[in-house]
């Protein structure tokens, strides 16, 4: 107890601090986290709905509230009321489970998320996080992949085939997603040394890791979309292949509790892009010189979090009112054979790169040396890649364009093959009559009749 | 209030006396039941999905156990890992496979019973000493703090551990999990097409040089089609049936058969359509056969 008693002298820690708050102060920070994520939803929803109206050259809602800034409270209150239609042949338990195991874990990532530096909240001094773990970027993936439960589930227990493909859709999507979202964490574990968030905002003082690892902040954020199952990687609920995904069958309460997974799960996710790439809660650049570094204290770093987190959300929003939804195939080739690859070819740079800079027997000229070494050996690798061959073309003759066309000194007959065979069935007929006379002109318009029977014939078959 | 990790900081300053906080034995008193629950109804439910989310329940409850004993990088990796990887693989092929296809009780191996029951007592021998020289014979550790990765606690300290004195055996097993999925690619893999991938305009080239049937795609509904049903054929501009558009399998099935299957669908039998498979179930494809015999 005595050595308890001397750490206290020493300035705690977040992680000591944040476990030494009151019940109260815990409590409020629970129903803050909570509020917040439902506000965002709400506030999303509306802010998507116009952000899209305005690039597609339409107003967007304007009904409800000021500026139609209400709409998505006013649906989310006629959703709750919605009658509920329950699938015959739904799994019921299950049925019933889904949103719920959905919803959840989305609210559970908030816990891990810096909000803010130390501040004081009615005269008791805390951190802006509800809690501080040694192990705070696993919980958001944890949380992510719990929450696949509730897509997958839910599209089974519906018991109809679109839905289920639809969850099996999104559990093969996330699975691979998180490889890739997973290894682009680890460069900035690696330059931060700690895998507590706090921790890793600590690390961006001396600047953004979305500058410094650029790799992995490209991989993140667009892994960061097929995670959340947002366009254009929306393929478990693609409206014109799968009717509406996973929640095909879903109504009123349960729907509600999905749509605001979603949105919560994209507020996180933007938070926790925040978190690792942007710096976190500290003020951007030119502000954060100011006075000392004041806009980095007290409450101050709530807006700046709050502020980038918008950017990711407004990234969303663009990406969905821009681009098309990928194919499954296409979407499975990024994943596997570029983000993770990529990924990894970058992990083993920036391993190298640190483990030279960090042992202290290596000189700069020395660092010179390997780098020119490794880029020499980079450029004679990539003369061995193969050029690709032009296939020779060995197909219908085509006049240039790559599209088969007529030739240039294409004579076009003047009779029609069936023309043709007209006419001499004709000229046969007139010699026919010109050398027999009447007593065969019988037989050949029985040939004739036959021959509009067979056409008749052959338009019916 | 203290969270779990300061009770485990503050175990670890008591050193290695039998001590159990309030906190941990609730939790223990909580989640061991549970994780048994799930154990016992996995074995025991008989739907396959039921079954592995009891399963789900049971290594939920390990992670939240492992956190408990101030292990957070072993209990998330626990959560991520098998919760969020390996059991949504399982429900993949479960769903794939339809929930009907785990409630066969037939024997496909001879002598499967009886080795099952051996490998089965002899696991449990295993178990049951190792859990007996854990009650009698080691001694208590003192938890490393897992804030600090340099004297041995989360994840640094477990990397130490995995890249020095435990090279071998992490290799080996990383060598044994290579294999292992590149044995499930070679055994899953089958290669649909001969030669090359052909390019849309091969395909083009193909098609007039009369590779296929027709040289352009098959006809929509005709313009005086009065429904978009496969049944309803598509009709010519001079009325006549446009004989392309007619089903094979419907033109095929006999009339009487093919009302029952509509009666079906229908609902009138539908607690024996398995709505949630992919797959159809062996025996309505088995009486699928036999309607083709008769």
């Amino acid at each position: 107890m005595t050595s308890f008693l001397a750490q206290a002298q020493e300035p705690m820690t977040r992680a000591e601090v944040l476990a030494d708050d009151p019940v109260w102060l815990i409590l409020i920070k629970v129903v803050a986290l909570f509020g917040f994520g439902v506000l965002m939803t709400l506030f999303m929803i509306n802010w998507e709905r116009k952000v899209v109206a305005r690039m597609q050259h339409r107003t967007g809602p304007n009904r409800v509230g000021p500026n139609g800034w209400l709409q998505s409270l006013a649906d989310g209150i006629k959703l709750a009321f919605a009658e509920e239609i329950i699938p015959t042949s739904a799994d019921r338990k299950v049925y019933w489970l889904a949103p719920v195991i959905s919803a959840t874990p989305a609210f559970v990532a908030f816990s891990v998320l810096p909000f803010g530096p130390q501040v004081s909240m009615f005269g008791e001094q805390t951190y802006l996080q509800l809690v501080d773990l040694p192990v705070g970027v696993l919980v958001v993936l944890a949380a992510s992949a719990v929450g696949v439960y509730g897509i997958i589930l839910g599209g089974w227990a519906s018991g109809s085939p679109y839905p289920l493909l639809g969850s099996l859709r999104s559990a093969a999507q996330v699975i691979s997603y998180e490889i890739a979202l997973g290894l682009s964490l680890f460069a900035v574990v690696l330059y931060a040394g700690s895998l507590s968030t706090g921790d890793i905002v600590d690390a961006q003082q001396g600047g953004w890791f979305a500058l410094l690892l650029l790799p992995s902040f490209i991989i993140f954020v667009i892994s960061m979309v097929g995670e959340t199952n947002r366009a254009p990687f929306d393929l478990p609920e693609a409206e014109s292949e799968l009717v509406g995904g996973f929640h095909t069958e879903y109504s009123s309460l349960k729907f509600a509790l999905f749509f605001l997974a979603e949105y919560v799960n994209m507020v996180v996710l933007s938070g926790f892009a925040v978190t690792l790439f942007l710096g976190g809660y500290m003020a951007p650049w030119p502000i954060s010189a100011i006075g000392d570094g004041y806009f980095n204290t007290g409450w101050w770093p709530v807006l700046w979090f709050v502020a980038k987190m918008l950017i990711f959300l407004f990234l969303y929003i663009w990406l969905r009112g821009t681009l098309p939804r990928f194919r499954y195939d296409q979407f499975m080739r990024l994943g596997w054979k570029v983000l993770i690859p990529a990924n990894l070819v970058w992990i083993v740079m920036i391993a190298g790169v640190r483990a030279i800079n960090t042992s202290t027997d290596v000189t700069t000229g020395q660092k010179v040396i390997f780098g020119a070494v490794a880029i020499l050996l980079i450029v004679l690798l990539s003369l061995l890649i193969p050029e690709k061959r032009v296939e020779e073309d060995s197909g219908v003759p085509t006049t240039g364009g790559g599209y088969p066309l007529p030739p240039l000194d294409l004579e076009v007959p003047k009779l029609t093959p069936r023309q043709a065979a007209l006419e001499r069935e004709q000229r046969r007929r007139k010699r026919a009559e010109v050398g027999a006379g009447a007593s065969t002109a019988g037989g050949s318009s029985a040939t004739t009749t036959d021959g509009t029977g067979k056409e008749a014939d052959d338009g019916n078959v | 209030m203290t969270s779990f990790s300061q009770a485990a900081v503050v175990l670890a300053q008591q050193g290695g006396e039998d001590v159990v906080g309030t906190g941990e034995a609730i939790a223990f008193w909580v989640l061991g039941p549970l994780a048994l629950a799930g154990g016992l109804g996995m074995i025991f439910v008989r739907n396959a999905v039921h079954s592995a989310l009891w399963l789900v329940v049971s290594m939920l409850s390990f992670g939240v156990l492992y956190i408990v004993q101030s292990a957070p990088f072993l209990g998330f990796t626990q959560i991520i890992v098998y919760t969020g990887a390996v059991m949504m693989l399982f429900l993949f092929v479960l769903m794939m496979a339809g929930r009907d296809s785990a409630d066969s009780m037939v024997e496909v191996l001879r002598g499967q019973r009886l080795l099952a029951a051996l490998f089965g007592i002899g696991f449990a021998t295993l178990l049951v000493g190792a859990l007996a020289r854990s009650l009698v014979n080691v001694q208590a550790q003192v938890p490393p703090d897992p804030y600090d990765p340099a004297r041995g606690g989360g994840a640094g300290g477990l990397g130490r551990l995995v890249f020095t004195d435990f090279l071998f055996a992490f290799e080996l097993t990383a060598a044994l999990l290579i294999v292992a999925a590149l044995a499930g690619i070679v055994l899953a893999y089958r290669d649909r097409r001969e030669g090359p991938k052909r390019s849309q305009r091969d395909l083009v080239e193909a098609r007039f040089r009369g590779e296929y049937k027709r040289r352009s795609p098959q006809p929509g509904p005709g313009v005086f089609a009065t429904g978009n049903s496969v049944a309803t054929p598509a009709l010519l501009p001079d009325g006549s049936i446009a004989p392309e558009s007619l089903s094979e399998l419907i033109e095929s099935t006999n009339t009487a058969r093919l009302i029952a299957e509509q009666d079906r669908v229908l609902g009138s039998q539908a607690e024996h359509d398995d709505s949630r498979a992919l797959l159809a179930g062996e025996d309505e494809q088995g009486s699928e056969q036999e309607g083709e015999r008769k």
